[in-house]
């Protein structure tokens, strides 16, 4: 059987981030190969590989038997490659049909839209995929799963021998995933390759054939998916040994700073979530991207105002309807998206600092500028802000100094609560290594810290209990003791603990 | 790049205008002349101050001029009534400020496009005036021109006032935490809010604020004249964006400073009196007011290509 794609030693870096580094891969004709691994393990960016969305720094791609130098999206099209995102990237003001349509073929700018034909077709692609969905509905009427349909009637019409699904289940019921089931199977018979990326184990088990592991940017395997349990799956995606380089805990946790009783908010999907943090404790907070850690962080800061359940700081009971409000009561947010949202980059780093804290540091609202200028001195030095003075514009700095940036502005507050949202998100190694430091000697000092992040060994290395949360509820909450990669994962997935171990 | 550089270049090319003007039409700087041209720019240029604030949050207040124009018969009808002066200019800074608080309410609450908002805002206080004062005129009564004093006295008291008002305004943006929210807010409404900032309650003030300098400008406008026409307002609206534009407030937000937005203004409401003075036809003027702020966009446009990277 001639291999419709194979990747080897496929190598792609993001500035100093090594996003690939070196992962082979191979799809066969009429397979369901499944890509497995945690969250930033390089799935998305391989997947922007094989649809030419990025251009790979090394290794070879060969697609039906050529080799394929610069694969651009288009020609990523033309070769037969078709990706089916989790977001369907369909025009919402236009019909099924004209969406079908439109992706199909490229026509000219004044050719003649063929209204007839184009419907047609549509109703036939819809019916070979087993979609009942109108061809004449407008898009933004359809459902999420209905769109995916529509994405994979798109990818069938084009003639796709290659398709690529990213986490298609995720946002879809019961019912809807039999029937895309079916169409997997369906496509699988006609001879088409599937890469299918889930993170739901029990899937992977009843459509593919067999699965690539991913771990830090390498395939750590290919193997036939009978071959394998839940828990070899498992340890594959996370086998590795946390580093001692982690800052260790000292002391004992004093009071409870925060506690939760039941909070949820319907509108960001989290739900009944009970949770204590104590002074000078970490607390981490694993799940997969989706499982509603970001949208607890956004409840506790007002963002998203809680619905249902209680919070209590120090043991008063509050409501935090606004950012403003969370800020008064002592509790700061350090968000994930630091370029957008930490650090504002077109203002110097003395003005990201004091951002947060106008009200109290600039009595009257008259801006002192040398004070605001020895504040941000005393951070550029005490978290060892790699910039040249308190003037250098956020921009300026490096990703792990700007995070440093985000962190004063909230230690500015002066806060009883320090939520921290995938601090070291994209930061290099060394940089990484000193905001563990600082969160450490953070919690050291009493702060009670709630540590939101993805990854693994930060998770395992830095907390004194691991929350994991799982479909917006906080499904398990592990002590340092009982940690390890393979309790939080098998808790992040949702397979039984003990059968996994 | 030097973080002035817009305002160097603009006061650069007023420079060279100003040099021509001295070296081939010394008649330019008459004195008399100069300062009733200076004062006939005020208005324009306290809309312009206001309509700077508006941009640098990353809005939009099309309806200045109709601001203005309201205002203007506002306190015109409550001086014709017979009431102090005074009264008539507390009566036109209260209009601006309600139809400013008019406009950050449907803009800041209800998250509407302040594009459409103002330009419907505009629309309806246009008509309002159109239906109101069927065209007329509105004569003033006396002691109202010059708030009664003589020429030069009134020219001095409108000029000196509105650089007060400049100088005040340039050092809260820079000065007050107000002034910090606006960058803030206009850089990144939700990193603002992130921050602890409320992006609406920002966004709301310098509407509010806005038109209450309309309101200031239809006073400072009438006043120079000896009766108030209801379409005053037409067209200092476009002036006082192009002059905030040209003199570097970025259309998207975050940046700008009042200095660039004198400059902007001085540079385009020279070029209708140099073309006099050079002896050219005037009908030149609008193509080259157009062509600067091309120019000026443009700079714009390369400069955030360049930071895109």
């Amino acid at each position: 059987m001639k291999t419709l794609l194979q990747l080897t030693a496929i190598q792609k870096s993001f500035g100093a981030v090594r996003a690939l580094k070196g992962v082979s891969f191979e799809l066969l004709p009429g397979e369901v190969h499944a890509l497995l691994g945690e969250n930033g393990a390089g799935k998305s960016t391989l997947i922007k590989v094989i649809t030419g969305a990025h251009q790979p720094d090394g290794g070879t791609l060969v697609v039906a038997g050529e080799v394929v130098s610069h694969l651009t999206p288009s020609k990523a099209r033309e070769l037969g490659i078709a990706c089916i995102y989790q977001q369907p990237a369909l025009f919402p003001d236009l019909t099924v049909a004209e969406n079908i349509g439109l992706r199909l073929k490229k026509t000219g700018l004044f050719s003649r839209v063929r209204w007839a034909g184009q419907r047609t077709h549509a109703v036939e692609l819809l019916k070979r995929i087993g979609a009942e969905i109108s061809p004449d509905a407008e898009v933004r009427s359809l459902s999420m799963p209905e769109q995916q349909l529509v994405e994979i009637a798109c990818a069938l019409g084009s003639g796709a021998r290659i398709v690529v699904m990213d986490e298609p289940t995720a946002s879809l019921t019961q019912k809807e995933q039999h029937l895309l089931f079916k169409v997997v199977r369906d496509l699988r018979e006609s001879g088409v390759g599937v890469v299918y990326i889930s993170h739901r184990l029990e899937e992977i088990f009843a459509l593919a054939g067999r699965v690539t592991v991913l771990r830090d940017g390498e395939s750590v395997g290919t193997n036939a998916v009978d071959t394998l349990t839940e828990s070899a799956m498992i340890k594959l995606m996370v086998g590795r040994e946390v580093s001692s380089i982690y800052p260790p805990s000292e002391g004992e946790p004093g009071k409870v700073v925060l506690s939760l009783t039941g909070l949820g908010c319907a509108a960001s999907g989290v739900s009944g979530v009970t949770l204590d943090v104590r002074a000078g404790e970490i607390v981490g907070v694993a799940g997969l991207v989706g499982a509603g850690r970001t949208e607890l962080a956004r409840i506790l800061f007002g963002i998203t105002p809680a619905d249902s359940g209680r919070i209590s700081l120090n043991g008063e009971t509050i409501f935090i309807s606004s950012p403003r409000e969370a800020i008064a009561r002592g509790i700061a947010y350090v968000p994930e998206d630091r370029r957008r949202h930490g650090v504002i980059l077109e203002m110097p780093i003395a003005h990201n600092i004091t951002m947060a804290i106008h009200p109290k540091f600039f009595p009257g609202s008259i801006l002192r500028s040398k004070a605001e200028s020895l504040l941000a001195k005393d951070f550029i030095r005490d978290l060892g802000i790699k910039a040249y003075g308190p003037d250098a514009p956020g921009g300026s700095l490096s990703g792990g100094n700007q995070q440093k940036v985000s962190v004063a502005r909230w230690l500015a507050t002066k806060p009883k609560l320090l939520i921290l949202d995938e601090p070291t998100q994209g930061v290099d190694v060394g940089a990484k290594a000193e905001i563990h430091k600082i969160i450490r000697s953070l919690a050291k000092d009493g702060l009670a810290v709630l540590m939101i992040s993805s990854d693994l060994p930060e998770v395992l290395g830095m907390s004194d209990r691991v929350a994991v949360m799982r479909g917006g509820k906080l499904v398990e909450m592990i002590d340092k003791k009982h940690a390890d990669a393979h309790t939080v994962m098998s808790a992040a997935l949702g397979t039984n603990g003990k059968d996994a171990a | 790049m030097n973080k002035y550089f817009r305002e160097l270049t603009v006061a650069a090319a007023l420079l060279l205008l100003m040099l021509g003007l001295a070296i081939f039409a010394p008649h330019f700087f008459q004195i008399q002349p100069l300062i009733s041209r200076l004062t006939s720019q005020m208005p324009a240029l306290i809309l312009a101050i206001g309509v700077a604030l508006v941009i640098i949050s990353r809005q939009i207040d099309i309806s200045i001029g109709a601001q203005f124009s309201m205002c203007a018969i506002i306190a015109g009808v409550t001086a014709g009534a017979g009431l102090p002066l005074g009264v008539a200019i507390f009566a036109a800074l209260g209009a601006g400020a309600l139809m400013g608080a008019l406009n950050g309410v449907l803009v800041a609450w209800l998250g509407l496009p302040s594009i459409v908002v103002t330009l419907a805002t505009m629309v309806t206080w246009q008509e309002a005036l159109r239906l109101w004062q069927q065209g007329r005129l509105l004569p003033l009564p006396a002691g109202v021109q010059w708030f009664g004093l003589s020429q030069a006295g009134g020219q001095a008291v409108v000029i000196s006032l509105t650089f007060i008002l400049l100088i005040g305004a340039a050092w809260a943006l820079k000065n007050l935490s107000a002034g910090r929210f606006i960058y803030a807010t206009g850089t990144d409404a939700e990193a603002a809010r992130l921050a602890g900032i409320d992006p609406k309650r920002t966004t709301f003030g310098v509407f509010v604020l806005m038109g209450i300098l309309a309101g200031l400008a239809a006073v400072f406008n009438m006043v120079q004249s000896p009766q108030v026409q209801p379409n005053a307002g037409d067209g200092l609206d476009l002036k006082a964006i192009a002059a905030a534009v040209v003199g570097g407030v970025a259309i998207s937000g975050g940046r700008g400073t009042l200095w660039g937005v004198l400059l902007g203004m001085l540079l385009l409401a020279n070029v209708n009196p140099a073309l006099t003075h050079f002896h050219q036809p005037p009908y030149w003027e609008k193509a080259i007011q157009g062509l600067v702020i091309l120019l000026a966009v443009v700079a714009d446009g390369l400069r955030s290509r360049k930071n895109r990277l």
